[in-house]
């Protein structure tokens, strides 16, 4: 029997807070949960920093990565199965592809890509292709399966159907994590009726299309995603780690740069710091490797990394005001000067983040915003973009939410026992006194 | 501070205008591929490598007044020009970016259409993919926009033209 058809001879399962059960019967799958590349996931956390503002949020993306693939496989199984626009010989592929859509993610991601320009997309492509063990588990399908997984994950395959339910406005991994990121922050919201929307899903040619009379129950997972957008993933308290987290890994780099002599050696960042990092380098990296870092920098004698870590290892976050850059920035620039003046280098500790998020959006021809809109499939069998027939999600499709605020320290700012007057400028700027 | 706002300025200044988002996008890939410090994030879409990323910041900056966006017919769609605003100079000003040959580079890829541009940017996302794979990626993906051999064969020498004027070579 060929590997890719091969089952197990009992089928295997997984208790899941979300869906209950993850049920594995395909060998492939079993062998791809097994691999160490699969298995690093366990330890990287789904939210990253958020579990500082959530204390629940601890899951992690292989948690996520196993809800993703139960979602396609009920999909392809319960659903698609023997329909006409469906092809069975997709199946495993769109499985492995969900399993492995996040396999690149490293740790705390979000800041190491910024500080170390690097792009999880790219090492999902590697390790899926590179010399891995979870390549060599692909490679018994066919020679060329790897190759047609990492197409799928990177959207470049011409398979679009498969593309869209891993990947889409409306696709598995947005169905896991809004719901497994609600269970876990413990929060109302990001909860929606996925049974219905599954059970209303068809294939089509170029994507998944979504039955009219589950429009209802597609509005209330666009709202759902716009809900936890802001309540959840841009909370402003998670985001002040995210920025102590960003500064640390910054400091680490320059100092490097500057040949400074880390008391504790931080020899699993050389390969970051000088931009030469390998496959094996990378997938050694996880959440644990880095916190040892942070705890150990706290003993570090440059005043900037040892002040950070502690920080974030002690939760002693930056505290925010709105932020209005374009009637502020000239505001920035003096506040900029003042922290110099106050000795308090603006550079780690005065920092402009920004969110933004589109709810909806819908193509509109000839430009360049490339959503693939959800299509609605009407009685008489026509297709129908989303937002044409739901008032709601008219009312959202293509606005941007976007906020700013301004990070700084504030006990540092509150200190008056050195530079009392500048302090006081810094604090009237800010409209904190 | 507001780097990454100040990049895409500078980008936008030393074009003088730009025209279309498509183009804007490629424009900037293309920089970044070959070069530049740009920082926004690019994933495969439709018309090749495309960054929400980028949208956005666009998108802030008209929203601070710093980038003027012009919305105008063109046949059955809209297109968008952009411009720096008087304040956006102001802002550049205080903001002063380095990107030493990235005015070149602009320039040249500001005379091409943003069909070719599509092409290039497209060819330099599978670089790392054997020519004949890259054509095959070109022919399968962008099958609606009828690319030959020998826009292919072009494409590959602009990259290295603009290497070339990136100092790269």
């Amino acid at each position: 029997m060929a590997y890719s058809a091969e089952k197990l001879s009992e089928e295997k399962v997984f208790k899941d807070p979300v869906h209950r059960y993850i049920h594995v019967r395909d060998r492939v799958i079993w062998d791809l949960i097994g691999t160490k590349e699969f298995q690093r996931l366990r330890r990287i956390k789904q939210l990253g920093t958020t579990y500082l503002t959530f204390h629940g949020a601890e899951h992690s993306r292989f948690n996520h990565s196993l809800g993703v693939y139960e979602i396609v496989r009920r999909i392809s199984d319960d659903v698609f199965l023997g329909r006409p626009e469906w092809d069975e010989e997709d199946r495993i592929l769109t499985l492995c592809a969900a399993l492995l859509h996040d396999l690149g993610h490293g740790p705390f991601s979000h800041s190491f890509e910024k500080v170390f320009d690097l792009d999880h997309e790219h090492y999902t492509r590697a390790i899926i292709l590179g010399d891995t063990e979870v390549h060599q588990v692909l490679t018994r399908v066919s020679a060329d399966f790897p190759q047609k997984v990492a197409d799928v994950i990177a959207k470049t395959s011409k398979n679009k159907l498969v593309v869209s339910l891993i990947s889409s406005q409306i696709d598995a991994d947005r169905m896991d994590y809004l719901q497994r990121d609600a269970y876990f922050t413990g929060v109302s919201y990001g909860h929606f009726d996925m049974e219905r929307i599954l059970r209303v899903m068809r294939p089509r040619e170029d994507q998944v299309v979504i039955k009219q009379s589950g429009m209802h129950a597609v509005e209330d997972y666009i709202m759902s995603r716009y809900q936890m957008y802001w309540q959840v993933y841009f909370h402003p308290v998670t985001r002040s780690a995210e920025v102590i987290l960003t500064k640390i890994l910054h400091r680490a780099k320059d100092l490097h740069e500057q040949k400074y002599r880390f008391k504790y050696d931080p020899i699993h960042f050389y390969s970051l710091f000088n931009g030469e990092i390998t496959l094996e380098d990378y997938i050694k990296l996880d959440e644990a490797i880095i916190l040892y870092y942070f705890q150990m920098w706290q003993e570090e004698e440059d005043p900037i990394l040892k002040d950070l870590c502690c920080r974030f290892m002690d939760r002693n976050l930056y505290k925010y005001v709105e932020f209005d850059p374009a009637k502020e920035y000239k505001k920035l620039t003096e506040l900029s000067a003042l922290f110099k003046k106050a000795g308090i280098d603006p550079e780690y500790y005065l920092v402009v983040d920004s969110s933004s998020d589109l709810p909806y959006d819908f193509y509109r021809p000839g430009e360049e915003e490339e959503r693939l809109p959800i299509h609605l499939l009407l009685k008489n069998g026509d297709i129908r973009e989303l937002s044409r027939e739901s008032e709601i999600v008219d009312a959202i499709s293509g606005k941007r939410r976007t906020d700013h605020k301004l990070y700084y320290p504030a006990d540092f700012i509150a200190d008056d026992s050195k530079k009392p007057n500048i302090k006081k400028q810094i604090r009237t700027l800010l409209e904190i006194d | 501070m507001l780097k990454d706002h100040a990049k895409l300025m500078h980008a936008i200044a030393v074009s003088e205008e730009i025209v279309g988002r498509k183009k804007l996008q490629k424009m900037i890939y293309i920089a970044k591929n070959i070069a530049f410090p740009f920082q926004e994030r690019f994933q495969f879409h439709f018309y090749g490598p495309y960054s929400e990323e980028l949208t956005l910041r666009v998108e802030e900056l008209c929203n601070m007044g710093f980038l003027n966006e012009v919305k105008e017919k063109k046949g059955g769609y809209y297109q968008y020009r952009y411009t720096l605003t008087e304040t956006g100079k102001e802002f550049l000003d205080i903001n002063s970016v380095e990107m030493p040959s990235l005015q070149d580079c602009l320039l040249d890829m500001n005379g091409q259409n943003a069909r070719f541009l599509e092409l290039v940017s497209t060819v330099l996302y599978f670089n790392d993919l054997p020519k004949e794979e890259v054509k095959e990626k070109v022919f399968t993906l962008k099958s609606k926009q009828r690319y030959t051999d020998e826009e292919v064969e072009q494409a590959y020498q602009y990259i290295g033209s603009l290497r070339e004027k990136a100092g790269l070579h």
